[in-house]
């Protein structure tokens, strides 16, 4: 048959010459390729990246830890609709839902809110289908931020203590980037004049 | 001998003692950290200040793992089988001459375990023991696939042993003695220039080399106990401490044959221009004749241990640029090619004593 990119060599089965029936060429080949690698790795070349004190520089389309969004009064987004639940291929979500109160309007930006809203890390694939499903525009999936090993399994169910963002503006990430301190300084002056 | 430099003797052995262990310790160490240069990688370097405390960490992971017999087992020898391999993996660093002697007064201290005018012999005897650890570790598990891997470990070890033993035989016919002082002291004379055993036998060198790396079962050797393709081998039914004295046992032993491959072939403790330095030391600085010797023994010490571990370093760097011999790779590379070798090399260093080439062995001491 016609090989299709005509790369293809033709190798013949030769008997060894004494060089290499003697091995000792070879070895001291191979013995002075993997000294070099020796002396690289020592001097500065290492592939190594030391997680946790390094890390890999993240892909901006990263889809990484979970965050429930503020809007920019610094209200929770999160309505408790659901949809991201029914989304969800991996039933990783689950949520109760609550009436607003009143004098919570600066707490909650719709009349019905999550009361408890629980991920559970171990079930979620990082599918970014809760994100595309939210109508409030409330969950996103952080570019720069992975779920960290536990010890426990149930330290892995994660609620709003850890989903929710916190309200300083400093410590805000748009769509899990962070802010530069122009843009923090931005918010930051909103808020004051709303 | 007297009391006191008996006592001094027993400190010495005491002292050869734990410094096979702590090498072999951190051979453990020393080996994953070459073998991650050698692949552009950094090692262990968490527990301690560069992975230092590594080699706790893992005898502490060792000793807490769940002790485990096979249904079936012969216990007491499934017990016995790695003992032995660590006690004779021990036994031979006793015989080695890590330096010259000390002097303190009137009691002389001779930097090594034990001095017997049979001493090659002693290790001889000692690394074949060796592979009674394998083989009944092997047999005693009951599992078919950890008595193949002991056999096929004893084939090895007895196969190579030969070839290395006539290498051994072209340096007796030069040394004339089997203690491993004389053959030490032989390679340096005071006062005329001298050269190790390495350049008047390369070829039985090279031999001895490729066998030490064979009967400590190290890669390009490893068919005993490669982890990856044959089941292990003899220590497939191994688990916790036992799995780890087998393992501590293979880096005692490439310490033992670093050791001796230093003082046969490299001059052990012997230095370049150290009896000049201990003239020199003696008439232009004023120090005693005691003091300026027990320097250049102390000298001597280092010097062998610098040797030893250029050894190790070059075990391991093997071990992380070969692949594996193919078994019957193997035996024809021992039976066909080495033994032969071995045999021309004898005849060789006979003919070169016999026309005068290499001169006669002098007992200046």
């Amino acid at each position: 048959m016609e090989s299709l990119s005509n790369r293809a060599k033709k190798l013949e089965k030769k008997p060894m010459t004494l060089a290499e029936r003697a091995y000792l060429p070879a070895i001291f080949q191979g013995l002075s390729i993997t000294m070099q690698h020796f002396f690289r790795a020592a001097t500065k070349k290492q592939v190594t990246i030391r997680y946790p004190e390094e890390t890999r520089p993240f892909s901006p389309v990263f889809r990484g830890l979970h965050v429930l969004k503020r809007d920019e009064q610094g209200r929770e987004r999160c309505t408790a609709c659901g949809l991201c639940a029914v989304a969800c291929p991996a039933e990783a979500i689950t949520m109760v839902a609550g009436e607003r109160k009143k004098g919570e309007q600066n707490l909650y930006r719709e009349e019905k809110y999550a009361v408890s809203y629980e991920i559970n890390m171990l079930r979620c694939i990082f599918c970014g289908l809760c994100e595309e499903a939210c109508p409030k525009a409330a969950i996103y999936l952080q570019a720069d931020k992975m779920a960290p090993p536990r010890y426990e399994r149930d330290e892995f169910i994660y609620g709003k203590d850890r989903l929710v963002e916190p309200v300083s503006p400093d410590a805000r990430s748009k769509r899990g980037i962070q802010l530069t301190p122009e843009q923090a300084e931005k918010l930051r002056s909103q808020l004051q004049s709303a | 001998m007297s009391l006191e430099s008996l006592g001094w003797q027993g400190l010495v052995i005491l002292v050869v003692f734990g410094i096979s262990l702590l090498i072999a310790t951190y051979c453990t160490y020393a080996e994953r950290v070459i073998a991650a240069f050698l692949q552009d990688r950094v090692g262990p370097d968490r527990a301690g200040p560069f992975g230092l405390a590594q080699p706790l960490a893992d005898a502490v992971k060792l000793f807490t793992k769940e002790e485990f017999f096979p249904s079936g087992a012969n216990k007491a020898l499934f017990i016995f089988g790695p003992c032995l391999a660590m006690i004779t993996a021990l036994m031979s660093s006793a015989v080695i001459p890590f330096g010259s002697f000390l002097k303190f007064g009137t009691t002389v201290v001779h930097l090594q375990g034990i001095e017997i005018n049979v001493g090659m012999l002693y290790v001889f005897g000692i690394v074949s023991l060796g592979v009674y650890g394998i083989m009944i570790g092997g047999w005693a598990s009951n599992n078919k696939f950890s008595l193949l891997g002991a056999i096929r470990a004893a084939s090895q070890n007895i196969s190579y042993e030969l070839a290395m033993g006539l290498a051994l035989i072209a340096v007796l016919m030069m040394s004339g003695s089997l203690s491993l002082r004389d053959i030490t002291l032989q390679q340096s004379v005071p006062g005329e220039w001298h050269f190790w055993n390495i350049v008047k036998q390369p070829l039985g060198f090279i031999i001895f080399l490729v066998c030490a790396f064979a009967e400590t079962n190290r890669t390009p050797f490893d068919l005993p106990e490669c982890e990856t393709e044959l089941v292990a081998g003899y220590h497939t039914e191994y688990s916790s401490m036992k799995m780890g004295l087998y393992l501590f046992a293979e880096y005692v032993n490439v310490f033992v044959a670093s050791a001796v491959m230093s003082v046969i072939y490299f001059g052990g403790f012997n230095f370049p221009f150290q009896y000049e330095l201990r003239e020199w030391l003696h008439t232009s600085r004023g120090l005693s004749l005691d003091a300026s010797q027990n320097i250049i023994a102390i000298l001597g010490v280092v010097t062998v241990f610098a040797k030893i571990f250029a050894f190790i370093f070059f075990f391991m760097w093997v071990r992380w640029t070969l692949p594996r011999f193919r078994y019957d790779q193997l035996m024809r590379l021992g039976w066909t090619i080495l033994i032969p070798l071995a045999i021309f090399n004898i005849l060789l260093t006979g003919g070169l004593i016999t026309t005068g080439i290499i001169p006669e062995i002098k007992q200046w001491w």
